[in-house]
């Protein structure tokens, strides 16, 4: 690849990374780190609401149904039960779309979970445009926004599925809430087992002198890309895979405020709320000490519409040509 | 395993501790209820504002459960072997508080500081705050779905302890409530016994004008639950029903308390105006009066 030698290498990322192997969907992930829990813990135990194989749970129930609990179509008892049961002493995954969950139990999750400050930990799956052709009622576009202002609660979202592997083992060890949101669509896998990850410690997958992308989700692989292109045209674009939404990485943020003239946020997501808004919450606090400008990219305060999941990235603009049309248009010094 | 399992229901059902003290006596409990009825007057008083009838009418359960029913120690709040009781709708919890500090769970003076800044009595439950609070409540209908995930707990790892949900007749208008009936009688949790407030209002006024409940306890029935129904202030009644659900062990119970709101204060007795309203001066001056009227009517005070 032209400009590979702007990947950070200690990211340990696939060697070619505009060629991936394997694609997989992160919900993926999710599952199989249950798996991996669920055999080394016994109290961890596994929740749905008639969701179990699109979120994955149904690994995790074959093995251990004992530690299984299908809810039915109710996401509030699934969030008040979830409570009852972290409360005597057990880590307790809830999976449903996120726009059900916490799309529909917001009051359960910020009271019975939060305020009780008890370890319950929501999937959501199915979140962003990628759902598809199921439409704008599916297609979870404000949850990072409605989870993260809730205390207590860690917010992530990994960007392929070896990271939502690794980020589902991590919030089984934090002793309170957390909210992990993945994809139901197939993604390039081009993190590693040996990628580093840490709640709220921002990877540098990609340097760059002029912007600095910060993206979650999908968008981390496809602002890679985005960057690649923008490189032969001379934009210099650093790429930084911000999967903590909660805690955000403060320190990443002013890092890059202060060396790059402009922050872009990129996400399957409004851009109010999510972590276009969490990234404006910081840079406001030091704006003055820094000539850097943040640009947001996202959904626009709207609903979209049903398509394929490619269709939607390239109409919305949040593949790798949407992304580089966007730096090109909104980073011109 | 089989070993280990004994060997843990050895464990909680053992001893609790010295904190637990159980009250057979069915005068000295109407009269700790009535101490609990003063307690709440004063402490909604004190606090000016909360909700007056619901906690008053509840005096008698809270007494059956904290001084008979539930097997729980004051003095070790987290006794991996207590009963479980869930409080669902939070804004009852002056009478929760009252029958606690009675209990021993902490000073009674402290009662006076409810709803205040930096005290552990918040306006509505929060269990990070007040050793003994099993869960934070206050938002209707979230009670029974925690007290379900409790019991299920228990059932699948064959714990003794038991599960009490307490909740009211006006939060069944949440859907939230169904959806946790009917996973209660899924996983047929016969460790788990509801109680429900049956006091006939809400804040809008009496229940079947605001959104018609009845017939509640058919609709528990058809759902596969046990039901007993109460007179909310007979204690013996109470304790009986409780026990009485000890024995159905493939179903969960609900019994349904039929309770007069603001019971034995005269001004107070099935106004629905006096939900979420606290006593003034006057009024609780008025209140005091009728409950040492009534005291003596139970008997003497001594030996309380």
């Amino acid at each position: 690849m032209a400009n590979s030698s702007k990947i950070n290498k200690e990211m340990a990322l696939i060697d070619s990374i505009d060629a991936p192997q394997a694609k997989k969907p992160s919900r993926d992930g999710f599952g199989k780190a249950l798996v991996e829990l669920g055999a080394e813990n016994t109290n961890v135990w596994v929740m749905t609401a008639d969701v179990s194989e699109s979120t994955r749970t149904h690994w995790f129930a074959e093995k251990f149904p004992e530690r299984f609990v299908q809810v039915g179509v109710a996401e509030q008892n699934l969030a008040g039960v979830a409570a009852g049961i972290a409360s005597c002493g057990k880590t307790v995954f809830i999976s449903a779309y996120g726009v059900f969950s916490p799309g529909r139990n917001w009051d359960q999750l910020r009271v019975a979970i939060c305020y009780n400050d008890v370890p319950v930990k929501l999937h959501g799956s199915h979140t962003g445009i990628t759902v598809g052709p199921d439409g704008a009622s599916h297609q979870a576009l404000e949850d990072i926004a409605i989870v993260r202002v809730l205390p207590n609660i860690t917010v992530i979202v990994p960007a392929d599925a070896e990271e939502a592997r690794k980020a589902t083992l991590e919030v089984a060890k934090c002793e309170g809430p957390a909210y992990i949101r993945t994809c139901r669509e197939k993604m390039p896998i081009f993190t590693t087992a040996g990628t580093p990850f840490a709640i709220g410690k921002a990877n540098v997958y990609r340097f760059g002198d002029d912007v600095a992308i910060f993206a979650c989700g999908p968008q981390v692989y496809e602002s890679i890309l985005a960057a690649e292109k923008l490189e032969s045209e001379g934009i210099s674009c650093a790429v930084v895979d911000c999967h903590t939404i909660k805690p955000i990485d403060v320190e990443a943020v002013k890092y890059w405020a202060g060396k790059t003239k402009f922050l872009v946020s990129v996400e399957e997501h409004q851009v109010s709320g999510g972590l276009g808004g969490a990234l404006a919450e910081v840079v406001s606090e030091f704006a003055r000490a820094h000539a850097c400008t943040l640009k947001r990219h996202g959904i626009n305060d709207i609903f979209c519409e049903s398509g394929e999941p490619l269709e939607l990235l390239k109409k919305y603009g949040l593949d790798a040509d949407g992304i580089a049309r966007f730096v090109r248009e909104n980073c011109i010094q | 395993m089989v070993d280990d399992t004994s060997k843990q229901m050895l464990l909680e059902t053992g001893q609790p501790g010295a904190g637990l003290k159980k009250i057979n006596d069915i005068k000295k409990l109407r009269l700790i209820a009535n101490g609990v009825r003063q307690s709440v007057v004063k402490m909604l008083h004190q606090a000016k504002s909360g909700h007056s009838a619901g906690s008053i009418g509840l005096a008698d359960i809270f007494t059956a459960l904290y001084f008979n029913i539930l097997n729980h120690d004051p003095k070790n709040p987290t006794w991996p072997g207590r009963d479980r009781l869930v409080l669902s709708n939070g804004h009852v919890c002056p009478v929760m508080y009252a029958v606690m500090a009675e209990a021993g769970y902490f000073p009674k003076e402290e009662l006076m500081s409810l709803r205040k800044l930096g005290s552990r009595l918040q306006g509505h439950p929060h269990r990070g705050s007040l050793p003994g609070i099993e869960n934070s409540s206050g938002p209707l209908g979230q009670g029974l779905s925690i007290a379900v995930g409790m019991a299920l707990v228990a059932k699948r790892e064959r714990k003794s302890w038991r599960v009490y949900c307490v909740c009211s007749d006006g939060e069944h208008d949440e859907g939230q409530i169904w959806e946790a009936v009917l996973l209660a009688s899924k996983f047929k949790l016969g460790n788990l016994t509801a109680l429900m407030d049956r006091n006939n209002i809400q804040i809008d006024g009496f229940t079947e004008n605001v959104l018609p409940l009845e017939p509640l306890a058919e609709k528990y029935r058809a759902f596969g639950w046990h039901v007993l129904e109460v007179d909310g202030h007979n204690i013996e009644q109470i304790i009986g029903a409780c026990s009485e659900a000890k024995k159905v062990i493939d179903r969960p119970t609900m019994i349904i308390a039929h309770t007069v709101p603001g019971k034995d204060i005269s001004f107070m007795e099935f106004i629905t105006d006096w939900h979420g309203k606290p006593p003034g001066d006057k009024e609780t001056t008025t209140a005091l009066g009728d409950l040492e009227e009534e005291r003596k009517f139970y008997g003497s005070e001594s030996g309380v």
